[in-house]
Parts: structure tokens; C-alpha cells; sequence
């Protein structure tokens, strides 16, 4: 019997919540902020390093369920050595996946490893688990915001 | 469906019989994920019985019109019914006077109402406000507040493991320049039923008033509180079968008349000029402007339909449920209870291996089961025992055996998803 739940719990997240990657602090980071949902108390540090437009390193450290946990650590893989520009466009794809689903008809593997996270669009309730860290490192590049919420 | 069949069910023999009971709260019939409905929140609010449900909507249908102002005939029912509910609601917790009960919105409004009148009146700079451990953030912030305006100091009663408060260590601190002490009855988080009694007695040997948040305690029986001897009773309609936005705040009257109002407006008047104001008599010097009239008519007709209730057999049918669920989520592998007292209500706070509640709490969802995650406002506690969250399942008289199966069922599941 099938319940529905293992849309959301999908192997990659599981794997990574289990031994996030990236999971320490950065020394010398040029960029430090804090990650931290009231409601739930996910709480999470991210450090990055950067080389001119390239995010050369990135690190995390911190605590929360798996949903927000691994998708820390997913996307400290994924934009790793990217551009700012071409972090901010896998921001922007995560946002959509998460929010909105992907689209009828839509190739999943587009997304690469972001595919696992399909199926939070229908566990609202989750979303701004695994939007988390992405907001935070967005923010990280734009700024030197101390803390993002998510309130 | 979800529940299995149930073999074990160590219930004694009941007058009580919780099917009949169960069908008159209508939505305990709703179908979440195509699974019936396990409601195991009722800490965070209890569902509402037909009685209620329909008391509400007659007010709507029959009497709707302002109260204590209009002459003319809907304007007089709709008062006579608000004030018949205010004295329903006296007589089911034992107050002396009507006068002693004032409608809030909540638990919260009510607590907020002390501190900014009592509480301003009598702390100052250098006294102590005693709380525990263990309170809801809503007895603790407008404490906070009162003693950061005033200069006074907050002092707060240790837990022991287990989660009651250290009563040796209350006493010490009752031996302070104490002005008030606020303690909840059953906490939210753990479950412990405090003895509110003693620590009342141990508070009024020394002259210092009390106020007690009943939030949690009067879903679970009838409270006297006269026979406490609480100066302060606060709670909430919702989480006793009313509805939501309506609570009250009991006060002992002597008290109450000598409080400043808490808000400005219409109906806690008896005269207004520019120059002066004369402030209504009890309770309307604290009802300010046009009240929640239909939450307080429903909620009248909640103590109506609690106080219909065999109370005894209630009382031992819940305390055998708290103790069947305990017994099967001890026997859970990786589950540890938070909050383990002598004295409980249905109330289980629990972790369960490294899983956050919160993956807990989704995954329970897609089984039909709904219990809360998270810090149940309640984030001292959650630091006292070293958890970031936990996974609470809280029990009312309607909930079954059949129930906690199905939750153990489906905390079976939350394994198997996680991989463990
Ligand atoms: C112990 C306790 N106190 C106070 C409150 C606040 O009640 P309300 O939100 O109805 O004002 C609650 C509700 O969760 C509670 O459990």
C-alpha cells in the first residue's frame, strides 16, 4: 500500500539527509548567512566562496528535517562552481519545481538531481522546507544579509 | 482504511460509550487521503459537537443583534442569550458571580488582560512574576513584556526529567518579592498536570495571588474554581468543544473591581464626556466594544453539553487511552516520550530515531493522521529537553484505541518511507 508519501521521500533525498554533502564550515568563506525558519526551527549556516562570478566553494552546516536538509545539500552540489548567473537560474527552475510542479509534459531530467524534489509542489505545507537554502544562497550572492527567514 | 483490526484493548468496563459519542462530532466522518479521519491534535484545538455547531448558527438564524444596546426585541434576546450563556458558563466552573466572568477572545487575551491591568497596578521595579518551565508562550511573553516596561524580574520554576516542576525550588523562590505567579494547569508539551492546588495554597500562605492558564485542562473535565482557589482562571472555547475566537478570563471579583479597564470603548462605559469617563460595572468594564455574542452563546452551550457528561467514566476512559498509547509508543523502537510525569493528561510528546517531526508529522498526514510538529509554542521546553521538535499526539474523550493503532500503524510507515 502506497500512501503517497514516497512522492515527497524519493531515494536521492533520503541519501543525501542521511550524509549531506558539502556538510561543514567553510574557512575562509567570503559570504556567511543564516538560514532559520521559525515555525519549524530548520536552521541552517551557508558558506560560500567566490572567485570573481564563479561560486568556487560552498559549504553548510546546521539542522532541520530531510526535506530542508537535503535540499541544502542537493543544491550545494549543483551550483558549485557555477556562475552567479547560472546559480540564479537554477534558483529559479528549483522555485518553479517546487511551487508550481513541472509542467504536463515536461522532460524531469532536465532537472537533474533537482528532479528529486518533484514532489513537494503537493505538500504545500513543505515547500518552504526545500526553498529554504536556495533563498539563502541567493541572498548570499546579492548581499550580506546576516539571517534569511522564511516568515 | 488503516486500522487494523485491534486485539489487545485493555479498556476497562465503561458506561461511557464512545461511539455514540463519537457521532456527534460530525467531522470525526471526513476523509483525509481517502483514509477516515484520526484526529490526535485536540491540544491544539477539539473538534465541536452538533450541539454547538448548530448553537452558533440558531443564534445567527433566530437572534441576531447587538448586545446591551438596541430596545427593541432581537437586541433583547441576543442579550438575554449572552448573559444565560455567562451564567452557564459560571455555574460549570464553580465562580460565585457572573460578574467573575469576563468573555475574552482566548487563553491569550485573557493572560494579556492581567498583565496589562493587574499587573501594571502591582509590579514594579524589583518584584518577581513566577512562572514555570513548561508554559505556553502565551504565559510567558506577557510576562516578559510587564517585567521589560517595569523593571521586575522574571522567575521561572526548574522541571525535573520527568517534566514536573521542582515544588522544593518553588518554594524558594515564593520566599522573593513575588507579585504574582501564573502557572498552566496541564502543559501543552508534555502533558504533566501540574498540582495547582498546593502550589496555590504555597502562594496564598505568602498573600501572593495566582493566575492559572486552563487552556489545556478543560477539554479534559470540569474545573472548580473556587474549589482551587485560584484568583485567575484562564481559558480558551475552542479547545473545550466551543468555538474559536471566544475565551474567558475568571477573576475573583475583589480583585477584578479594583483593576483598571484593559481596553477603551464602547459597552465598558456608563458615561463618557470629554472631561471624564465612568467606567461600567463588572464584567463589562472589561468588554470593551461589540463582543464575539454567537462564540459566546456556542460556548455557553458547550459547558451545557460538557457538564451533561459522566465525568468518571470519562476521566477513567481517557486515563486508560493515555495509558494504552504510552505502553505502544514505548514499545516503538526509536521512540522516546518527552515528558513522562505522574500525573498526565492525554497528551504524548514523543522523537522517533533522527527523524524530524516535521517528515513524522507530513507523512502521518498521508495516512489520515493528524497530530502536531514542531515546538507547540513551547520553545523553553523543547531546550530543557534537548530537542529541536518533537511529534505530539494528544488525546479527547472521542479518540479510540482503534485510533492509537492506527497511529502506530502509521508511525510504522514513517520508518519504511524514511528507510529505517
Ligand atoms: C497551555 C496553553 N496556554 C495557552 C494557549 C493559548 O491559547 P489560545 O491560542 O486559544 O489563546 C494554549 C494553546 O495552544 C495552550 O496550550
Amino acid at each position: 500500500m502506497t500512501s503517497g508519501a514516497e512522492s515527497l521521500y524519493q531515494d536521492i533525498i533520503l541519501d543525501h539527509n542521511r550524509s549531506p554533502r558539502n556538510f561543514r564550515v567553510l574557512d575562509g568563506a567570503h559570504r556567511i548567512v543564516e538560514a532559520y525558519n521559525p515555525l519549524c526551527g530548520d536552521h541552517y549556516t551557508i558558506y560560500l566562496k567566490l572567485d570573481g562570478e564563479i561560486i568556487s566553494d560552498i559549504a553548510f552546516q546546521g539542522s532541520g528535517c530531510a526535506i530542508s536538509k537535503s535540499s541544502a545539500s542537493v543544491m550545494s552540489t549543483v551550483v558549485k562552481g557555477k556562475t552567479r548567473e547560472e546559480a540564479e537560474a537554477l534558483f529559479t527552475a528549483f522555485h518553479h519545481l517546487v511551487t508550481e510542479g513541472a509542467d504536463a509534459g515536461e522532460d524531469l531530467d532536465q532537472y537533474g538531481k533537482l528532479a528529486a524534489f518533484s514532489g513537494v509542489s503537493e505538500f504545500p505545507a513543505r515547500v518552504k522546507c526545500a526553498i529554504l537554502a536556495w533563498h539563502t544562497m541567493k541572498s548570499a550572492l546579492h548581499s550580506d544579509a546576516k539571517t534569511v527567514s522564511t516568515e | 482504511m488503516i486500522t487494523p483490526p485491534t486485539t489487545s484493548v485493555p479498556m476497562s468496563p465503561q458506561t461511557f460509550d464512545v461511539e455514540s459519542l463519537r457521532g456527534e462530532f460530525p467531522i470525526l466522518n471526513v476523509l483525509v487521503h481517502g483514509h477516515r479521519l484520526v484526529y490526535l491534535d485536540n491540544a491544539a484545538t477539539s473538534q465541536k459537537p452538533r450541539a454547538v455547531i448548530r448553537s452558533e448558527e440558531e443564534y445567527y438564524r433566530t437572534m441576531n443583534a447587538n448586545v446591551h444596546r438596541g430596545v427593541h426585541t432581537l437586541s433583547e434576546k441576543a442579550t438575554a442569550r449572552y448573559e444565560e450563556s455567562r451564567e452557564s458558563i459560571r455555574k460549570y466552573i464553580g465562580a460565585g458571580s457572573a460578574k467573575e466572568i469576563v468573555f475574552v477572545r482566548g487563553t491569550t487575551e485573557a493572560i494579556n488582560l492581567v498583565a496589562a491591568t493587574y499587573g501594571k497596578m502591582h509590579v514594579g521595579k524589583g518584584d518577581h512574576v513566577v512562572i514555570s518551565g513548561m508554559e505556553h508562550h502565551s504565559n510567558i511573553v506577557p510576562w516578559q513584556m510587564l517585567c521589560g516596561e517595569t523593571g521586575a524580574l522574571l522567575r521561572v520554576i526548574p522541571l525535573n526529567d520527568r517534566g514536573e516542576v521542582i515544588l522544593s525550588e518553588y518554594e524558594k523562590i515564593l520566599d522573593g518579592p513575588v507579585k504574582l505567579v501564573a502557572i498552566s494547569h496541564i502543559s501543552n508539551a508534555l502533558g504533566t498536570v501540574n498540582p495547582i492546588r498546593e502550589m496555590i495554597a504555597s502562594a496564598h500562605r505568602r498573600g501572593i495571588p495566582v493566575l492559572v492558564d486552563g487552556a489545556q485542562a478543560m477539554q479534559h473535565g470540569p474545573v472548580d474554581v473556587r474549589e482551587l482557589e485560584c484568583d485567575f482562571y484562564a481559558f480558551s472555547g475552542h479547545k473545550m468543544f466551543g468555538p474559536t475566537g471566544i475565551g474567558i478570563l475568571f477573576g475573583r471579583e475583589a480583585l477584578l473591581e479594583t483593576m483598571p479597564p484593559y481596553q477603551g470603548g464602547g459597552d465598558m462605559i456608563k458615561s463618557v464626556t470629554f472631561e471624564k469617563t465612568i467606567y461600567n460595572d463588572l464584567p463589562h468594564k472589561f468588554e470593551a466594544g461589540t463582543p464575539n455574542i454567537a462564540g459566546a452563546v456556542a460556548l455557553g452551550t458547550a459547558t451545557e453539553w460538557l457538564s451533561g457528561l459522566d465525568w468518571t467514566a470519562i476521566g477513567l476512559y481517557e486515563q486508560n487511552l493515555l495509558q494504552y498509547a504510552t505502553d505502544a509508543l514505548s514499545d516503538m523502537p526509536g521512540v522516546r516520550i518527552i515528558g513522562t510525569a505522574e500525573r498526565k493528561a492525554g497528551i504524548v510528546s514523543f522523537v522517533m530515531n533522527d527523524i524530524h517531526p516535521h517528515d513524522i508529522g507530513t507523512i502521518l498526514d498521508r495516512d489520515g493522521v493528524a497530530i502536531r510538529t514542531g515546538h507547540h509554542c513551547a520553545q523553553p521546553v523543547m531546550m530543557r529537553y534537548g530537542v529541536p521538535a518533537t511529534a505530539r499526539a494528544s488525546f479527547a474523550l472521542y479518540n479510540t484505541a482503534s485510533e492509537v493503532d492506527a497511529l502506530i500503524a502509521a508511525l510504522g510507515r514513517v520508518r519504511e518511507v524514511m528507510g529505517i
